[in-house]
């Protein structure tokens, strides 16, 4: 195959850095590889724009096939995507994957040279968002995507843009910042104004204690009333429901911590605890944060709206008309152009339907329908434009179904994790403790010992330490994971990671990667008739010949003069150049019949004359022997696929003996297979790519999607691993396992702390100014032996 | 003695107005992104581009 490869020249394209074959296309000195990057260069020049290239090197994108958006002349669709609109200007704010450096960046909140109507923009680099103003009388969101297509920053605008729904955690986000800002302020002050009582005051200074109470109540109130509500609502909740969550004793030491100081203040008996209780609760809502921390770069909620496109070419009475999505109906005929995605069950009317399917089945091979036959959504079009009747609503279609299989059936859910566990243990025990102590004082009839030793043991062991360990473990894990290529939802996802026993994956797209580098061509083609080769198959949006132009790219030729181009559904190319016959296609389509194995491979034909065969070869993920290896010995693996069994037997060679190998599974067969393994008790995660998966990996307890592009959609699940970093998922596995033997130690480094405050509350003569110190102490503690240990274990694991 | 009431008051009263300008920042989206700002703030001033472009150019004369 290295023969094929001509070795290219080091010139890379100014513009996007792809190595230039070709020198035609040159300006202002520079070279570029195509003539749409030349275009894009050109562009920026004109609008003195060429800063873009002087912040990095190469920035900019190769500009491919323009996606059909046309839809957006729609205004009805055009303002269900704008974020305000008003009588002059409208904002909107788009997706783009391609964000990536600062040059993005800079061009982009630019765009306003380029455009007169465009007032400004503004890049959110890490969520990949740009917020557009512009003025509506002038300019159409058609002609702003228009543009941003043209210099190569395509938005990816879909269905589920078209619902608002994001708003909702954002809100609950910005009310905890604003909690955690109230209870700081309130524990900076309560502790300002309990200083004079830390260092004692003299007979002087003794006025003015009770002023100094009255303020540490003052702020303790909106401490408690608003920064600390959640955890009184959360646990009244639990408490409905007979179970005891870790709220229930951290609700119940806040509460007891108020009535004290009101208590002790009122009656002028002490100076009251409310320092301590601003602290707690402080501490308690920034591990609250931490744990609610999310990535914004990546969506786990996508779902098939995500997948669909926002609008789609209705045919009505011989007319094209664009609909919204949302307003298609059972019985509309609808036009499916080339690389369009069927967006609800509809049956085949006109054309030749040849429909990948790869993302809903895993199957590579488009299939072709015939007149009359059914075609399930989420199917991508690759030929020319087809024509179909919608028989089933898009909410209710197979693929749309695959997400809701869930809902229909009570999902078993056995996990429960650590802290909660802990905390079922916890309340009772601690009740316990100060009930005996309390009962004791009171039976040596010291009263007022009784009420102080029974509220100190409530303060003292309120497990503010403990509830803060998993967060801060965890989100120290996940800002790792995160770092190294492993993206996942939320720090529950660690814990079920570390509680897993059992390894079920996908094959394509899984533990194969979707590029064919292993593409071999077996046969002779001289210099020249790669090049043919090439041009034909450049023209092609079929996925064996977009792989063979992939592989050619060195071999273009200059004028090679493309005539009776003709691409035949299901069969191959025949084209001629300058005048040589040339036919690439499959074993009939090029006139072979003796060949060993007649369904596999793309042959080719130049002139009437057999030249040779093009064989995709899989190509397993790197070091995935060596995975598979470490894996075996401590987890059950299973290997479920939909694909044909056409790889048993390299994958027995990976795979250990008494791994099963299932092939041929449909969605629902993996999904039921992974139901069956929990019903038997095992703990599975279930590693998958497409849509195919989708049920499959939210049945599982743990659901890895594994993707080559993570900005690229993949279905809901617990996590999205970079298809590149596959070989780090024993590792990962392992840092998981060790952050929860993290967790038990600082557990108990936490009791140990309770333990020494107990033995204090129950003699009922703890003084406040202990609770103040220790409190804060032990919560230090655990946070940096939580963060210090699971770097540790980090670098012990090589991440 | 009523100078030690002024000031706690005074003190509260100053907390208290950061406390508003800080819900204020967070209601405006002022957290919202906290990172392109800092990529921003290197991108030279279009209006200086000229004289920059200048010195920069006079910078590589004297290297070479």
């Amino acid at each position: 195959m290295d023969r094929l490869i001509q070795t290219a020249t080091n010139e890379q394209c100014f513009h996007c850095g792809e190595p230039v074959k070709i020198n035609t296309y040159k300006l202002d000195e520079h070279l570029f590889c195509c003539l749409g990057c030349q275009h894009v260069y050109s562009l920026l020049n004109n609008h003195k724009l060429t800063d873009y290239y002087r912040y990095n090197q190469h920035p900019g994108k190769q500009v491919w096939t323009k996606n059909d958006d046309t839809y957006l002349t729609d205004p009805v669709i055009a303002d269900s995507l704008l974020d305000f609109k008003d009588t002059q200007i409208s904002i909107v704010t788009f997706y783009i994957p391609h964000i990536h450096c600062s040059s993005c960046i800079w061009l982009l909140e630019h765009l306003h040279q380029l455009e007169d109507a465009i007032c400004s923009s503004r890049v959110d680099f890490l969520k990949k968002q740009v917020r557009i103003v512009y003025r509506h009388d002038t300019c159409t969101l058609y002609k702003l995507t228009t543009l941003l297509t043209r210099i190569g920053y395509a938005p990816h605008i879909s269905f589920h843009d078209t619902e608002n729904n994001t708003q909702t955690t954002q809100n609950k986000q910005n009310r905890l910042i604003g909690q955690i800002a109230v209870a700081g302020f309130c524990f900076g002050n309560a502790m300002m104004a309990s200083f004079p009582e830390y260092f004692g005051m003299g007979n002087f200074e003794k006025q003015y204690a009770t002023l100094f109470g009255w303020l540490n109540l003052a702020f303790a109130l909106p401490c408690m009333g608003y920064s600390g509500r959640e955890y009184f609502i959360s646990s009244i909740k639990s408490l409905r429901r007979f179970r005891l969550n870790l709220d229930v004793p951290l609700a119940l030491g806040i509460w007891i911590l108020f009535v004290r100081s009101v208590v002790d203040i009122v009656q002028r008996t002490g100076p009251g605890f409310s320092d301590t209780l601003c602290g707690l609760v402080f501490f308690l809502l920034l591990g609250k944060w931490v744990q609610q921390k999310t990535y914004h770069h990546l969506s786990f909620e996508r779902d098939y709206k995500s997948y669909f496109p926002v609008a789609v070419t209705k045919i009505i009475d011989g007319k094209e008309s664009t609909v919204a999505l949302a307003d298609l109906h059972v019985g509309d005929r609808i036009l499916i152009r080339n690389n369009e995605i069927v967006p609800a069950d509809a049956i085949l009317l006109k054309g030749d339907a040849c429909i990948d399917f790869s993302f809903v089945t895993g199957e590579s091979t488009p299939v072709s329908k015939v007149l009359g036959e059914l075609v399930y959504a989420g199917g991508k079009q690759i030929e020319q434009a087809i024509e179909l009747e919608v028989v089933k609503p898009v909410s209710q279609s197979y693929l749309t179904s695959l997400w809701n299989t869930e809902q229909n059936q009570e999902r078993l859910e056995r996990f429960s994790s650590f802290s909660h566990t802990v905390s079922r243990y916890f309340t009772p025990v601690l009740l316990t403790i100060a009930l005996i102590s309390t009962a004791v004082w009171a039976m040596l009839s010291f009263d007022d010992r009784a009420w102080g030793a029974f509220t100190s043991v409530l303060i003292i062991g309120c497990p503010c330490a403990l509830a803060l360990s998993s967060p801060f473990t965890l989100s120290a894990v996940l800002s790792i994971f995160d770092k190294h290529g492993l993206f996942l939802k939320n720090t529950l996802a660690v814990e079920k990671m570390a509680a897993i026993n059992t390894l079920v994956f996908d094959k394509t797209g899984t533990i194969s990667t979707i590029y064919t580098e292993g593409m071999t061509f077996t046969g002779d083609l001289t210099q020249t008739e790669q090049g043919y080769v090439y041009a034909v198959c450049r023209n092609s949006n079929h996925p064996q010949s977009r792989e063979i132009a992939r592989i050619l790219n060195g071999a273009a030729v200059t004028n090679a003069l493309l005539t009776a181009y003709e691409e035949l559904p299901g069969a191959g190319i025949k084209a001629q150049i300058n005048g040589v016959a040339i036919r690439v296609g499959n074993a009939r389509f090029v006139g072979m019949t003796n060949i060993q194995h007649p369904s596999s491979g793309t042959h080719v034909q130049i002139n009437g004359v057999f030249k040779g065969s093009f064989m995709v070869q899989q190509r397993w993920r790197n070091q995935l022997g060596t995975v598979i290896q470490h894996l075996e010995k401590e987890y059950f693996l299973h290997l479920l696929s939909g694909d044909t069994d056409k790889d048993r037997d390299a994958l027995r060679k990976i795979f250990p003996e008494k791994t099963p190998l299932y092939f041929n599974q449909l969605p629902t067969d993996k999904w039921n297979y992974i139901r069956k393994c929990r019903r038997k008790g095992f703990r599975v995660a279930m590693f998958g790519d497409g849509l195919n998966d989708a049920a499959a990996l939210k049945e599982a307890d743990l659901g890895i999607a594994i993707s080559d592009d993570v900005n690229n959609f993949s279905p809901a699940c617990d996590g999205i691993l970079s298809g590149e970093k596959f070989a780090l998922l024993p590792s990962y596995l392992n840092l998981a396992r060790q952050a929860m033997k993290v967790i038990r130690i600082s557990f108990g480094i936490s009791l140990a702390y309770n333990l020494v405050g107990l033995f204090f509350a129950v003699q009922g003569t703890m003084s406040p100014l202990f609770a103040a110190v220790l409190m804060p102490l032990s919560t230090v503690t655990i946070v940096t032996f939580t963060r210090v240990a699971t770097l540790f274990c980090a670098y012990k694991n090589n991440l | 003695m009523s100078a030690i009431f002024f000031l706690i008051a005074c003190s509260g009263l100053i907390a208290l107005g950061f406390l508003a300008a800080f819900f204020w920042a967070s209601k405006t989206g002022q957290h919202d992104d906290t990172y392109t700002p800092s990529i921003r703030i290197l991108f030279e001033d279009e209006h200086h581009q000229g004289i920059e472009d200048n010195l920069t150019d006079q910078a590589k004369g004297h290297e070479e």
